[in-house]
């Protein structure tokens, strides 16, 4: 009985100015829309608001790291004997691949002194963990928890063992959010690498899809080609595997070819993603591992 | 009286984060497609219930939250939200007399409303998806609605009881 008197008063039918305060808001809303898309401003805004939705985002990652946490306790220590030497097999492996990689680099360079041209970008790396994905289907975003704080910037470049995973579009505080490059409003300048062709992959909204639509019929270019990023336009440094081309169309009364390509990077299955500095005339490539605790 | 409003807010307050945390949540590739609109359904039965503590204001300010976390434009979501919000309160005395079928069906249009404003402003603003995308959550929403309600107002009545 004591919520006699809220019931009555809620019952009341008179919700004082409600067609005022909806408009004054519909107008507040457009205001920010029109600004937003426009102009960007309003990334101050944006960091605050997300600094907000930062806890939120640890107490629903929680749950999972906590799974992960348990499965990697208890994983029985034959399981981790064997993964330990699937591991040492695999960095020996690569080891032996670097080896091979320092001696051509130091040749490039050589050979580049000798053009005279600049010498090559060397990079930074620093591993990030992800931690939540879109939940929008026609927005390919991700969260990750690095941000300003450790260096992150917008526009840096998003990488994964095997490929471009996509790129950092605000970087907030203690986490960034990132576009992938199959989100259908991101495009990204490539090249053959068989043959340095260069154009422009568009993502598609579908993971393992991206197309390139800028080629026209008689482009060299077919099913197995590897298309790396070409470093035109700034965002990527050169030469990172993107995509490899799975189809091609040609019409020929169109004047493009259909190109369509699978990103070389597992775009939705991917756990940890690299974040690149581009460092200019380094000596060496400095991989810093981040600071997480497994 | 202010620690009376503050206990009998807490848990509507909570379910908001809630619903916002469910909508963060990372969701298996098949799934995502389908996943309710939690924030809106907790929107709609709060003003349809409490028009007077929770309407037109306070989905402004949850949307501008959502644009946030889903990286949208800044006010898509809020416009959405806000709108749905006012139509549920300037019909919230119709609703509360509704039989449950007729609410669900009413939680549809609404739902269906809140994505069409999306898919117009995405549509403006020159974001491209199937149209097939809209109509999941409006589908899982609708199916989810009449358990939610029913949970909703058992904390509604806990709460009320507790004061």
């Amino acid at each position: 009985m004591a919520a006699a008197p809220t019931d009555i008063q809620h019952r009341s039918p008179n919700i004082p100015a409600l067609g005022l305060r909806f408009l004054l808001l519909a107008g507040l809303s457009i205001l920010l829309l029109v600004i937003d898309h426009q102009h960007n401003h309003l990334d101050a805004t944006r960091k605050a608001i997300g600094a907000a939705v930062y806890p939120l985002r640890i107490v629903v990652d929680a749950p999972i790291s906590l799974w992960r946490w348990i499965g990697e306790t208890a994983a029985s220590r034959n399981e981790l004997k064997l993964e330990n030497s699937r591991l040492n097999a695999e960095r020996l492996l690569t080891h032996a691949r670097l080896q091979r990689y320092a001696s051509l680099e130091a040749e490039n360079t050589r050979l580049r002194a000798m053009l005279q041209a600049t010498a090559g970008v060397r990079d930074r790396v620093r591993v990030a963990e992800i931690m939540s994905v879109s939940a929008n289907p026609f927005r390919h975003v991700l969260v990750v928890d690095k941000g300003t704080r450790d260096g992150v910037y917008d526009g840096q470049p998003m990488l994964d063992a095997d490929g471009v995973v996509g790129q950092v579009i605000e970087a907030g505080l203690l986490s960034s959010q990132g576009i992938l490059i199959s989100d259908p409003d991101h495009a990204l300048p490539i090249e053959v690498n068989r043959n340095g062709l260069r154009t422009i992959a568009v993502g598609t909204g579908e993971y393992d899809r991206l197309d390139l639509p800028f080629l026209p019929n008689n482009a060299d270019i077919g099913a197995g080609d590897l298309l790396v990023t070409s470093g035109l336009g700034g965002a990527f440094p050169a030469g990172y595997p993107v995509a490899v081309v799975e189809t091609v169309t040609r019409i020929p009364q169109e004047p493009f070819a259909a190109v369509s390509a699978r990103p070389a990077a597992a775009l939705n299955q991917v756990r940890e993603i690299m974040l690149i500095w581009s460092v200019d005339g380094g000596t060496e490539t400095a991989v810093t591992e981040a600071d997480n605790n497994e | 009286m202010s620690k009376d409003r503050a206990s009998r807010r807490l848990p509507i307050l909570a379910s908001i984060v809630f619903a916002l945390m469910l909508t963060i949540v990372p969701l298996p590739d098949a799934a995502s497609p389908f996943r309710p609109d939690w924030v809106a359904l907790t929107l709609i039965y709060w003003a349809m219930n409490l028009p007077k503590s929770y309407s037109v204001g306070s989905a402004w300010i949850v949307g501008i939250v959502l644009d946030v976390a889903h990286g949208t434009l800044l006010g898509q979501h809020a416009l959405a939200l806000c709108f749905m919000v006012y139509v549920t309160v300037k019909f919230h005395l119709q609703m509360r007399q509704f039989p449950l079928s007729q609410l669900t069906a009413t939680v549809f249009a609404l739902l269906a409303l809140y994505q069409f404003i999306l898919f117009w402003i995405n549509g403006v603003a020159g974001v491209h998806a199937a149209a097939a995308t809209y109509w999941g959550p409006v589908l899982s929403g609708t199916i989810i609605w009449p358990l939610l309600s029913m949970l909703f107002s058992g904390l509604r009545y806990r709460a009320h009881s507790r004061v």
